[in-house]
């Protein structure tokens, strides 16, 4: 094994800048994380900047036997780029050089390691957006995002990042280029291998460069705020301002431990006795979304709110979702370990499984809080824990389980944009059944038949659980 | 394993404090030792990630020791972190322990030299204010040799002669001496305290000076107490604990003998630390109350004068642009004060860069003791000065001036640029 590992660095120093080549125990230390649990430690973490560069290192790797994770910025929220089997990290933060933005044909095209918020501030400035907006878009790249399929709180009605790529530069598990897709909207000829690349978490390739699709940017939007006395009423609220054909850009919600953790933190002068806060945002022309939030108010009010507030100004806007941004930073106040599960449920079902979130956390006394894109119904249990303690930790194990088991018996998914990584493999079977599992096992076999590339991810090894610890 | 091992690492460094950080990456563009050094140990997660390893004793604190050090301890990750994580104690534990972790090795001539800056200078203002005109930085170059070995021998004298090219003139001997008590034309609204600082208040006399002026004009008796000393950040960086906490129990007990409504500085670095001295004593509960006292009464001059009314008497007719000092921002977390302030000068208009809280790289004496790092961040910093077109940098933090300075030199546009401290405008539009 040291043999083999010290033949891929030594020919890896004669082929590629040896000031990208991280040996030192520190540097890969930095790398032996993501933003989930688990720290493994790499042999070797690679900062490449040119595709040829990858192409000759995955040889080398083949060649080898060394296995490779491709890393953007390591804020997966699923393990994603953990080097779970030692191997090589490529770090493809610092491939950041291309950022081109093509008006004409309205779409961006972009070198793996560019932040993906700077493609849509880029393209605002001709008038165009990229809808695409992870929360962590400040810091996650179009990489990690391409690999985990990510979305956001404009997912609604925006689509997420797989209805915005158009044409991929892959190199192959054995080390090829290949292209996908092209810089039209439609393409058909053959298989769709660009959108199989995407939410691949990294185990078909690694993304070398993306051509992405923009869209005019809205003109205009409006902002409303509505507390619920009842978390079902606001459930209702969700369902039926879409069946009256108003899409919302963003459709947000909080639920009561939520909204008390904000006023113990940073009083905003919230509600602390209702159920849920609605977060709603509309977009588009500035005449129509005026009439629109005037609906979505009455709509509001007719199932059961308490308040309704529509903001007058941009910085009235800014206040109101002050409250959600603020979620974060203050549950964490209580205790510093945060568990962050995306396990999403058909819109119907989100009352249901508010029902079963609240007795999960219950019956396993945590504090779990709900707060999320209710709008898609990926809604975020997060659950607050400590992770010096054992005991507690266990119960989370358990608690994350049950949450899985209920998000897939009221027929939706185990995660709606975090991915699978190592954290939710022992899951798949259950969500997919023994065939599906087993078919995409055969795509991944036949792309990379030496298993180098991101092992250890998607698929459970036998026996596998669910660990949320770091030793 | 030395001494510092063997004790409870876990103690020693801020190690509970690691577990507010999960590991979301906010920080990351923040920090500009990330983005110019590219790596991960260079970033605060990263950095925060190692203290935690080396306390659970995973790896040897060698292995802290360049990432600990190639910070620039601007604290830029603060604002950033959803969860609050408190680097800057993260960061001051691990100085701490690498610096008593190498105390052993400080036998040799060039630590005696280093020391002797530090113990025996520094603290001394007077001393300072001797050594005086001839300069701080060349007191540097004439300590080279015995510097050998020490990371000051970095300052390689090329890289001096830059810093002398943009080091104010010294000031003659007439001009060194100043008042220490000033009285306001009528009766005093605010009787505040002034601490003018050790090594800027050799190489920035003439800003201390301004201040004062300024205080005075706008209605405050100002008075330099005795007794004060430096006030131990440079210390403090360095891990040099023991020091800090002399240092800054000789500063309070100075100040505890006038009721000053302020105790006011006009140099971002030195502010931020006085600010925190409570941190400094959370293990003795006398001198954390007697420190925050102090503490909360610690101002930067904007603060100070914005709430003042001064006497404009003429224009003052540039186009500037402002560097706030991330001491002032991040830790002293003053960020409008000073701007309205500036705007409010008569003839001036304001042009504000892009990403203007991102650190200049001069962070104490860091540009002299890692001079190409700095020197990265700093043209970094020169990218957004050039997007826009003024004749004017403003700073509020001698620091931050010398190393804007330096910036515009290595653009070539001495000529075109000036770099002021905001006092300076503000004493030029009274008329002082
Ligand atoms: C606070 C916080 C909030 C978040 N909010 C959201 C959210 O709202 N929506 C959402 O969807 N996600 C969210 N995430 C999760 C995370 O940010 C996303 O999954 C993001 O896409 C990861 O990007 P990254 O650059 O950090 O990639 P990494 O975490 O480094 O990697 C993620 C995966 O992508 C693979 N990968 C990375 N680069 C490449 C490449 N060039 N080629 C092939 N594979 C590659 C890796 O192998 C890994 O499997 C959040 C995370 C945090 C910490
Ligand atoms: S932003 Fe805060 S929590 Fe996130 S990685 Fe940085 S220090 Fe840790
Ligand atoms: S203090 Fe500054 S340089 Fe150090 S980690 Fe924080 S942002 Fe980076």
């Amino acid at each position: 094994m040291i043999e083999l590992l010290n033949g891929f660095l030594k020919e890896l120093s004669h082929a590629i800048d040896n000031r990208k080549v991280l040996t030192k125990e520190e540097d890969r230390y930095c790398y032996s994380y993501d933003a989930s649990f688990g720290q493994y430690l790499p042999d070797v973490v690679i900062q490449p900047t040119e595709t040829e560069e990858v192409a000759t290192l995955v040889k080398l790797a083949n060649k080898y036997g060394v296995p490779i994770y491709p890393r953007g910025q390591g804020t997966s929220l699923s393990g994603g780029p953990l080097p779970v089997e030692g191997g090589a990290v490529i770090d493809c933060s610092q491939w950041n050089q291309k950022l081109e933005i093509y008006p004409e044909d309205m779409i961006a095209v972009v070198s793996p390691g560019v932040l993906t918020s700077s493609i849509d501030q880029k393209a605002n400035q001709y008038g165009l957006m990229y809808a695409p907006d992870p929360s962590s878009s400040n810091v996650s790249t179009i990489g990690g995002n391409l690999a985990e399929n990510s979305g956001g709180p404009r997912g609604l009605k925006y689509g997420v990042t797989k209805d915005y790529v158009i044409g991929l530069e892959v190199v192959t598990p054995e080390g090829d280029i290949i292209k996908t897709g092209g810089r039209t909207v439609k393409n058909v000829t053959g298989y769709d291998l660009t959108k199989l690349i995407v939410g691949s978490e990294g185990t078909l390739g690694i993304i070398t460069e993306a051509i992405l699709r923009l869209i005019p940017k809205p003109q205009a939007t409006e902002t409303l705020m509505a507390t619920f006395h009842d978390i079902v009423d606001s459930g209702k609220a969700i369902s039926t301002i879409l069946q009256t054909g108003i899409v919302p850009a963003k459709m947000e919600m909080m639920d009561q431990a939520s909204i008390r953790a904000v006023e113990d933190y940073q009083p905003l002068g919230l509600p602390t006795d209702v159920e849920a806060i609605l977060l709603i945002e509309l977009d588009g022309h500035q005449v129509a979304i005026k009439e629109e939030i005037e609906k979505v108010r009455v709509t509001c009010e007719e199932m059961g709110a308490k308040e309704v507030k529509v903001a007058k100004s941009k910085e009235e806007a800014l206040e109101l979702w002050k409250a959600r941004k603020l979620v974060s930073p203050a549950i964490v106040k209580i205790k510093p370990t945060k568990i962050s599960e995306d396990a999403t449920v058909p819109r119907s079902q989100i009352p249901a499984m508010f029902e079963r979130l609240k007795e999960i956390r219950e019956k396993y006394h945590l504090h779990l809080v709900v707060f999320g894109h209710a709008g898609d119904g990926n809604l975020h249990p997060n659950i607050i824990a400590d992770i010096r303690d054992h005991e507690e930790m266990e119960r989370v194990e358990q608690a994350v389980e049950e949450i899985f088991h209920a998000a897939v018996e009221l027929g939706g998914t185990l995660s709606g944009e975090h991915g699978i990584g190592t954290m939710k493999s022992p899951f798949m079977e259950m969500e997919l059944g023994e065939v599906g599992l087993e078919m995409m096992k055969r795509i991944k076999e036949s792309w990379d038949p030496n298993h180098i590339m991101n092992p250890g991810k998607i698929f459970p090894s036998p026996g596998q659980r669910l660990v949320l610890r770091n030793d | 394993m030395t001494k510092v091992a063997k004790q409870n690492l876990k103690d020693k460094l801020a190690y509970d404090e690691t577990f507010s950080c999960v590991q979301c990456g906010y920080c990351l563009p923040a920090c500009p030792t990330y983005q110019t050094m590219g790596k991960e140990s260079h970033s605060p997660r990263g950095r925060i990630n190692l203290v935690k390893l080396a306390a659970e004793g995973k790896i040897p604190l060698s292995r802290l020791e360049e990432p600990i050090d190639l910070c620039l301890g601007c604290r830029a990750c603060e604002p950033a972190c959803p969860t609050n994580v408190q680097y800057g104690k993260i960061l001051e534990s691990a100085k701490v322990v690498l610096f008593e972790e190498k105390k052993e090795e400080r036998k040799g001539v060039s630590a005696r030299a280093e020391d002797f800056l530090f113990n025996h200078i520094f603290p001394y203002p007077s001393r300072l204010n001797k050594i005086g005109s001839s300069m701080f930085f060349y007191q540097l170059t004439g300590m080279k040799k015995a510097l050998h070995a020490t990371k000051l021998i970095n300052v390689l004298p090329e890289r001096l002669s830059k810093f002398d090219k943009i080091t104010p003139k010294p000031a003659g001997p007439f001009q060194r001496r100043r008042e220490h008590h000033l009285l306001p034309k009528n009766q005093p609204v605010l009787k505040v305290g002034f601490f003018p600082g050790c090594i800027m208040d050799t190489v920035f006399r003439d800003i201390n000076n301004m201040s004062m002026k300024l205080l005075q004009a706008a209605g405050c008796e100002v008075e330099i107490v005795d007794q004060q000393t430096c006030c131990g950040a440079l210390h403090s960086h360095r891990g040099d604990r023991q020091t800090a906490k002399e240092l800054a129990k000789q500063n309070i007990e100075a100040f505890e003998r006038e009721d000053f409504a302020y105790i006011v500085n006009s140099i971002g670095g030195c502010g931020a630390m006085l600010s925190e001295y409570h941190h400094l004593f959370e293990d003795d509960m006398e001198w954390y109350e007697r420190a925050k006292a102090f503490a909360s009464k610690t101002k930067d001059i904007s603060y100070v004068l914005s709430q003042l009314e001064l006497p404009f008497k003429k224009d003052v007719q540039l186009t500037v642009t402002y560097q706030p000092s991330c001491h002032m921002t991040n830790v002293q977390k003053l960020t409008d004060e000073p701007l309205a302030l500036l705007k409010s000068i008569p003839g001036i208009t304001f042009i504000p860069m892009e990403k203007p809280n991102k650190c200049c790289g001069s962070a104490g004496i860091y540009n002299l003791v890692h001079y190409d790092e700095s020197m990265d961040i700093l043209d970094e910093k020169m990218k957004d000065v050039n997007q826009v077109s003024v004749d004017g940098i403003v700073t509020t933090n001698p620091g931050c001036h010398l190393q804007m300075k330096l910036g515009v030199e290595r653009e070539g546009k001495s000529d075109q640029i000036k770099v002021y401290h905001l006092v300076e405008l503000l004493g030029e539009a009274c008329g002082l």
